[in-house]
């Protein structure tokens, strides 16, 4: 919550503002029966048709500044609750942007998909709702207050007696409410989670006859989250009735109290009547209140989840300079490394190894065997538990993230696409011609299908490229990473989906057009890394073989295996054009 | 969702439908309105008691009947403990009602969902229909649980001060003849301008929740390209668009409250001058004035109130509007009336003459062949000439647009969906595990399978041996993004998943190309026992799953070009022996 203030410090000239028309507009509002109270008593009697109509206008007056001074307000207070929440949610999604992977994987991305929207919204909700009616609840309150003080202090008092023990109801079931409130917003991930999985596996799903399964899997979900909103909710619930029922005990004590005094001669009966007119102001002011202490327990449940990720430190800080003449241009020290950090058992043991400046390093091996967690350890989503990563000669942990992920153009398994045209993909926001743009997309094979779309390079791709074919997905990403010339390009599995000769295709326009290049292919297939000028054997996070083809031939049995169940393989689709 | 846009809905079509869910809990709704109305009556005999209270304090110095000032006020004691414990009752009762509505809402929600066909899910944002099934129905909750009783309350209050008011003085009333029309055209009127924003409003933020979606999912590209500004800039745009239709909406939605009370005051005014004037020539007594003002406050009052939570309601409805555009949307198009299940089969399958394609450009054009129980089906070809399309039709993801296909004999349209594709097994590239545990996800699809049998899945794909390294082994909760797994285990597990489902017919859709090749190697006995017996269609790249097969079809821009066994293709000189003899150069 104090993370909110934070936001809302640089616009408190402007609340203090919003708040003070709102304020003027309110007294408007409640000046407009004091005069009506006037006139019935003292100008009606007057007989005077003028004096009348004059304190007629008057009314219309004051009613126009009320609409005038509520409305001006209102938008005020929108426009200050939609400042604040843009410059959250935008500090927020930047924030999650550089977490490190290791807090990603904390947050999970279904509860950061939610912190993005479900609590953002509340958010938003909860700075309008307050400005809006945070004005009126206490100037009624302070005023009754004040009035009743004027009229019997004594029975004041007696009043009051019952406002320390509704605070503190009103604070206890607030303070449980953030609680709540929290645990509820945790469901609804769980909710948002199980949404995601069915939308992503909807084919297997149906294949599988699962869809009732699933349905019912929801609908726990659905319960839990219904149980958590009621139990929340519930507990609100208290509040308002017992706020009504002490003070109405209050009321009644003020009556038998005001009975002996008036009994002892010290009180009168009209000032008891008047007592109760000002209390059911009073009584209504401080159910406002009450409704502001909900909307703030569950604005804070949220605000206290954004804030978590907003506080989370920043996890990767740039070492001092550490460089070292190693003749390579990629060097793994001894390198090993575990996802549950150190200790854990490891998925990668002491990886060595050395690459020079051009050269292609093929990595292959068994799944799970650490082949796509050294390129992570490469681009430093993760740092290594022991031994040195280095990049022509600098540890990567002493470049600047910026440095060092600028050199890199790389395809992931799988890899992201936006929902947009497919320059727009290649491109990915960088500074790159279009020019380059042309030329990726020829080495990357690419061209000749994007040439037949309709709107070629424009063409929309919907969200995860479902609308063109897994080898044209891939080809756009493989434009992608080579778009901006990278000095070290990683294939990480992302020619899988493109038939032989594609695949040589673009071997040989990379060999030809990127030979300063540095390239990392992670593969299945033996002939995707043959021409390596070295190649890595991976077997339970170790190397059991390096060297070039020929070399594992003779010398790794496991690369002989994999070399020789392939022979004769990898053949299919060749020679075809696309669609 | 744009394109599944429709024209926007009446208020009175979604009205009618929410009326459905309120209905459909009218028991609840019932003892709700008891409860409001006995709750109020006994708050309102509340002061009346204390009146009675202060008349017998009224006498003044020493004459004070203190008998019945204890009496009255005990009585009000109790009065207001039980309104207390009515309304705290009253308030659990509508948590329990407007949370009961908001379940069965959500459920109509995803039941619906998953009865879509697949292509809604390939063009709509996942973000967006967690939208829907989180914002926009609570949306509608809010609004259900607090302004439902509000209105309930307003409408005793209104009608009972009419009346009231009515029976003073109908001249009088006239004002309201004046300012009541007044406030309903403005409220008419504002509406339908508020109502697009509380449209747009829901909509942009559909879109942001959308849009955030496919972002986190893609964090570590971004990363990679260091792109996090660029994607930050992007995100600002959708957050300014999202934020501002609120504020929009708010702009306008913010001034019906405000307005209302100010035609409401100049009613007053008119009230109270115009009642002044006709005290003035005798034609009522103060007390009638000042009792007419009373009862038009009361009156004005709840209307009021209820402009107020008119913008409440508006946001509610374009809320309402689009949860309800989703459990509209087609579902896929139901079994033929007289569609049977289908049990054991035999597994021949034929396509006759099938034209298909998903919009307006035809994929498949004229597909005819034929394929004998227990044979197995490469099909081969470049990416996009429509392999998986062939997919989706078999297993009706999507119906043929003419021609049909048939199994055993029969038009697959005459059977019903579940049957037919239970009688598929379906390995697919992109691999889905859900976050069960490691064994919940084997025995996916086939119920009531044992551990034992999981177990002989998983080490028949040569997985055994990794599940049970983890601490928790068969056990081990798939996490979310999985570090924990990686992609290639993971199809093993959907692997296993196949194994164990044991049904009568197989489609693989490169179903190792995440598996390494040795393990390839140690499962293919394996999945040669799988495909024993069974129809088999396989998509692969791989020549040794290919090059047994009983027929390989080589497809090309939806057509077979070729058609055969290996040896026959090869002898045939055409381009699947082209391709075959260009790997070895």
């Amino acid at each position: 919550m104090k993370r909110i203030f934070i936001y809302l410090k640089p616009k408190l000239k402007r609340i203090f503002a919003g708040l003070t028309i709102k304020t003027i507009g309110t007294l408007m509002d409640l000046v407009i029966p004091w005069i009506l109270a006037y006139m019935i008593d003292t100008v009606v009697p007057q007989k005077s048709v003028r004096l009348i109509i004059l304190w007629g206008f008057i009314m219309v007056i004051c009613s126009i500044c009320a609409l005038l001074g509520n409305v001006i307000a209102n938008r005020m207070a929108s426009a200050i609750a939609r400042d604040t929440t843009l410059k959250i949610r935008h500090d927020l999604f930047s924030k999650i942007t550089h977490l490190s992977c290791r807090q990603t994987d904390e947050f999970t991305l279904p509860s950061l998909i939610s912190r993005l929207s479900t609590d953002t919204y509340n958010i938003h909700q909860m700075i309008g709702m307050i400005q809006r009616m945070g004005v009126r609840a206490p100037i009624l309150l302070v005023g009754g207050i004040i009035v009743t003080m004027t009229l019997e202090p004594v029975l004041t008092l007696v009043m009051l007696c019952t406002i320390p023990p509704l605070a503190f109801i009103v604070w206890s079931v607030a303070k449980k409410g953030v609680k709540l409130y929290t645990a509820l917003q945790r469901q609804i991930d769980r909710m948002v989670r199980i949404v995601r999985e069915n939308v992503a596996g909807i084919r297997v799903i149906k294949a599988l006859s699962k869809t009732d399964y699933e349905k019912d899997r929801f609908g726990k979900v659905n319960s839990d989250v219904v149980a958590a909103e009621k139990s929340a909710k519930y507990n609100m619930a208290i509040s308002n009735p017992a706020m009504n029922l002490f003070l109405n005990a209050g009321l009644t004590f003020v009556i038998l109290v005001g009975a002996f005094r008036v009994n002892a001669g010290i009180s009168q009966t009209g000032k008891i009547i008047a007592f109760m007119t000002y209390f059911t102001i009073i009584l209504n002011a401080l159910l406002s209140v009450n409704r502001i202490f909900m909307i703030v327990s569950q604005g804070s449940a949220s605000a206290n989840r954004i804030s978590r990720v907003l506080d989370s430190p920043d996890e990767f800080t740039t070492g001092a300079p550490d460089h070292k003449n190693t003749g390579g241009f990629i060097d793994f020290e001894d390198v090993s490394f575990s996802y549950s950090g150190p200790g854990a058992v490891p998925q990668l043991k002491n990886i060595s190894f050395s690459l020079k400046k051009g050269q292609t390093l093929g990595i292959i091996g068994p799944t799970g065997c650490g082949k796509s967690t050294l390129i992570q350890l490469l681009l430093r989503f993760y740092d290594a538990d022991a031994g040195t990563v280095r990049i022509d000669g600098d540890d990567v942990r002493s470049l600047s993230l910026d440095r060092l992920r600028s050199k890199f153009g790389i395809v992931f398994q799988n890899d992201f696409i936006l929902s947009d045209t497919i320059e727009e993909n290649i491109v990915f926001g960088r500074h790159i011609g279009e020019r380059e743009v042309l030329e990726s997309i020829k080495n990357a094979q690419a061209f000749e299908f994007v040439d037949e779309l309709d709107k070629g390079l424009n063409h929309m791709l919907t969200a995860r490229g479902t609308n063109v074919s897994g080898g044209q997905r891939q080809r756009i990403l493989i434009s992608r990473a080579l778009a901006a010339d990278p000095e070290i390009l990683i294939l990480d599995d992302s020619s899988s989906a493109l038939d032989y000769k594609t695949d040589a295709q673009l071997r040989n326009a990379v060999n030809e057009n990127y030979f300063e290049t540095t390239t990392i292919i992670v593969a299945q297939r033996v002939s995707s890394i043959s021409h390596a000028d070295l190649i890595l054997v991976m077997d339970g996070g170790k190397i059991v073989g390096a060297g070039t083809h020929e070399e594992l031939l003779n010398t790794c049995d496991e690369y002989k295996l994999i070399a020789d169940s392939q022979m004769g393989e990898d053949m299919m689709e060749g020679g075809a054009d696309d669609e | 969702m744009s394109k599944h846009q429709k024209k926007p809905v009446n208020k009175k079509y979604i009205l009618s439908r929410l009326w459905k869910y309120i209905y459909h809990f009218k028991w609840l709704v019932a003892a709700a309105v008891f409860l409001t109305i006995s709750s109020n009556v006994l708050a309102l005999l509340g002061p009346a008691l204390s009146g009675r209270a202060i008349n017998a304090i009224e006498p003044g110095k020493g004459m004070v009947d203190f008998k019945s000032v204890f009496f009255y006020c005990a009585l009000m004691l109790v009065f207001y403990i039980v309104s207390s414990v009515l309304s705290f009752i009253l308030s659990r009762l509508m948590i329990k009602l407007s949370q009961n509505i908001v379940y069965k809402m959500r459920k109509d929600l995803f039941d619906k969902l998953l009865d879509l066909p697949v292509g809604f899910f390939d063009s709509t944002h996942t973000g967006d229909i967690i939208s829907r099934i989180s914002y926009d129905i609570d949306t509608v909750n809010a609004s259900l649980s607090n302004d439902l009783l509000q209105i309930c309350t307003s409408v005793i209050t209104v009608g009972g001060s009419f009346l009231g008011m009515l029976f003073i003085s109908p001249k009088l009333l006239l004002v309201f003849a004046v300012t009541i029309p007044v406030t309903i055209v403005f409220t008419k009127l504002r509406t339908a301008k508020v109502r697009p924003l509380f449209r747009i409003r829901s909509r942009k933020l559909g879109e942001l929740n959308g849009f955030s979606e496919e972002m986190v999912s893609g964090l570590k590209t971004i990363k990679a390209y260091r792109r996090e500004n660029a994607m930050i800039e992007r995100f600002d745009r959708v957050n300014t668009d999202a934020a501002q239709a609120y504020y929009n909406a708010d702009y306008y939605g913010s001034t019906v409250g405000p307005s209302v009370n100010f035609i409401n005051n100049l009613s007053l005014v008119l009230v109270s001058a115009g009642g002044a004037i006709f005290y003035l020539f005798s034609m009522m007594t103060l007390g009638d004035v000042s009792a007419f003002v009373l009862y038009s406050r009361k009156f004005s009052g709840p209307i009021n109130e209820a402009a107020n939570i008119l913008s409440e309601l508006q946001s509610a409805f374009a809320a309402a509007e689009r949860v309800f555009s989703l459990i509209d949307e087609l579902p896929e198009k139901a079994d033929a009336p007289n569609a049977e299940d289908i049990a054991d089969i035999k597994g021949s399958i034929r396509f006759d003459h099938v034209k298909f394609g998903y919009g307006e450009k035809e994929i498949i054009h004229d597909l005819s062949f034929e394929v004998k129980p227990g044979s197995t089906v490469a099909i081969v070809g470049p990416t996009g000439a429509g392999k998986t399309t062939m997919i989706n039709l078999l297993m009706r993801f999507y119906d043929v647009n003419s021609g049909a296909i048939y199994l055993d004999g029969r038009d697959i349209r005459t059977l019903t969906r579940k049957s037919l594709r239970r009688t598929f097994t379906m390995v697919l590239q992109d691999t889905w595990l859900f976050g069960g545990t490691i064994a919940e996800n084997i025995a996916y699809g086939s119920d009531g399978a044992d551990r034992d049998a999981v177990i002989s899945a998983a080490k028949a794909v040569n997985i055994h041996e990794y599940i049970s390294s983890l601490p928790d082994g068969y056990d081990t909760v798939i996490s979310d993004e999985g570090v924990n797994i990686s992609k290639g285990q993971k199809q093993l597990i959907t692997i296993a998943r196949a194994m164990l489902l044991n049904s009568p017919m197989l489609i693989l859709d490169e179903a190792t190309s995440n598996v390494d090749t040795r393990t390839e190697l140690q499962i293919q006995e394996s999945m040669n026992k799988l495909m024993e017996g069974r129809t088999s269609f396989v998509i692969a790249h791989r020549l040794s799953t290919i090059q047994n097969a009983d027929m390989i079809l080589v497809i090309r821009g939806g057509d077979i070009a070729e058609c055969g066994t290996h040896e026959e293709l090869l002898k045939k000189d055409g381009i699947y022996s082209g391709m075959y003899r260009s790997q070895f150069k």
